[in-house]
């Protein structure tokens, strides 16, 4: 079996778990659509054009949607001690890093690409952009890089579900700052060019967070 | 043992005579600032503390790196007590920071004006975030393994998210211009040997801690065979 294999077979078997429940699936949904509702009151009041806030809005959303996954991606591995299933098989422990990464990836970018067009029917605003979508997936990709390998931290805590947002919020900053200043660029009409180091900051983010946390992951889940 | 000792004692006489001398240099020696006024003489110790913070930061990084890779639990002493002592002097850069802010742009937190506040801001919350990690993980190899994994990458965002705030003011106006810092001669003076003083006081209370924590670490283990030989 190759590496990719391998790979593959992780996200497969999570794919496959999450098919047969769709525990992590609707509970994502429902989540999500409650916090677009609450915003939408809390800033019903004072906020006169919706479209200026629409950008944190999203990406608030899109945090803490994804952050809800990966602490369950991780515990479901924890019942009936799934997760020493996983290291006893033999491989490469980054394999089992990118499986999970890839997983998370998958079951993020399906909670954002259904929350896209709920999102652009209750702003009303056009938010199926290519340019938008890339965006969303640029940063995406640096929320499962970090949040995969701090969600395997703080699933071996006293306080999982707290420890989690706490490890990854200081260290996502730089992500969610720069992709609400790009999605607020775009809605704005500001040309490509013009946030272009934006984009190339979040695909430095991405990569070198990939490695640094292949690099960690190993000493993470031994023993 | 003794020679341990003899470098504590120097240390501590050290860091005594040097803040004691940056406090005579910060007060007296160096000029009042002409358009600031005296509030300027806040901008030495909180530079130095803000370099404090960041150098105990990188320690902390550096000895995670050491203790994954030999498995010494001294490094992971090292790493603590560098976060501790890094806390706590970036806990004073921000509040320096902020009644410095308050004399110069008249409000406690200049969001916009000011990135290097929210950065250092961040620094505080991260390795808060890494001290609270530690108090909810049972096993101290464990403890010590996460610990240094979290280190590491808290400190590798650090670059990103000064990039990210400072491009992230730099798109809205900016209310007011920073003035380039030129330092007469005597400030300069006065402001390179706080840093000295305050490097000196982080290694000092970085070996106390460590040792502290080593003690704690003896203490533990008698404790526990006291135990152990009560029930046997």
């Amino acid at each position: 079996m190759s590496f990719l294999n391998k790979v593959l077979a992780i996200v497969w078997k999570d794919v496959v778990a999450e098919l047969r429940t769709r525990e992590m699936f609707s509970s994502m949904l429902v989540f999500s659509l409650l916090v677009i509702v609450i915003f939408n009151f809390s800033f019903e009041l004072r906020v006169e054009n919706i479209a200026q806030v629409a950008p944190g809005v999203l990406w608030v959303t899109f945090v803490f949607a994804g952050t809800l996954e990966l602490n369950r991606s991780l515990a479901l591995e924890m019942e009936n001690d799934c997760l020493d299933g996983l290291f006893l098989a033999p491989m490469d422990r980054s394999a089992i890093y990118f499986g999970k990464m890839l997983g998370n990836l998958i079951f993020i970018s399906a909670i954002e690409a259904l929350m896209l067009p709920i999102f652009s029917v209750v702003f009303d605003l056009n938010l199926i952009l290519p340019s938008l979508l890339l965006t969303i997936f640029l940063g995406t990709i640096g929320f499962a890089a970090v949040g995969t390998l701090l969600s395997a931290i703080a699933v071996n805590t006293r306080a999982r579900e707290v420890m989690l947002p706490v490890l990854l919020f200081p260290i996502l900053l730089p992500v969610v700052i720069s992709v609400t200043k790009v999605t607020g660029g775009i809605l704005d009409g500001v040309p490509l060019g013009d946030l272009a180091h934006w984009l190339r900051f979040l695909v430095a983010f991405d990569i070198i967070f990939l490695v640094v946390s292949f690099m960690t992951f190993d000493f993470v889940v031994q023993g | 043992m003794s020679r341990s000792f003899r470098i504590e004692d120097l240390l501590n006489w050290l860091s005594a005579l040097s803040i004691m001398v940056a406090l005579y240099l910060v007060f007296v020696y160096a000029p009042t600032e002409a358009t600031m006024g005296d509030v300027q003489r806040i901008f030495y110790f909180h530079v130095s503390s803000a370099w404090v913070g960041f150098f105990a930061f990188f320690v902390t990084l550096v000895a995670g790196i050491a203790y994954l890779r030999g498995g010494n639990r001294d490094w992971d002493l090292v790493a603590l007590s560098s976060v501790e002592v890094g806390i706590t002097f970036t806990a004073m850069a921000v509040i320096t920071g902020s009644i410095w802010a308050k004399a110069t742009w008249n409000a406690w937190w200049p969001w916009q004006q000011e990135p290097r506040l929210v950065l250092v801001t961040m620094l505080l919350l991260l390795y808060l975030a890494y001290l609270m990690l530690r108090a909810f993980i049972d096993g101290e190899e464990q403890k010590a393994r996460f610990a240094a994994v979290y280190g590491i990458v808290a400190f590798v965002s650090v670059p990103f998210t000064f990039m990210s705030v400072r491009w992230w003011q730099r798109l809205h106006p900016v209310v007011f211009e920073r003035e380039g810092i030129h330092l007469a001669p005597a400030m300069l003076a006065t402001f390179l040997f706080c840093l000295l003083a305050f490097t000196i006081l982080y290694f000092t209370l970085l070996l106390h801690r460590s040792r502290l924590g080593k003690l704690e670490d003896q203490a533990a283990g008698l404790k526990e065979r006291l135990q152990t030989g009560e029930g046997g």
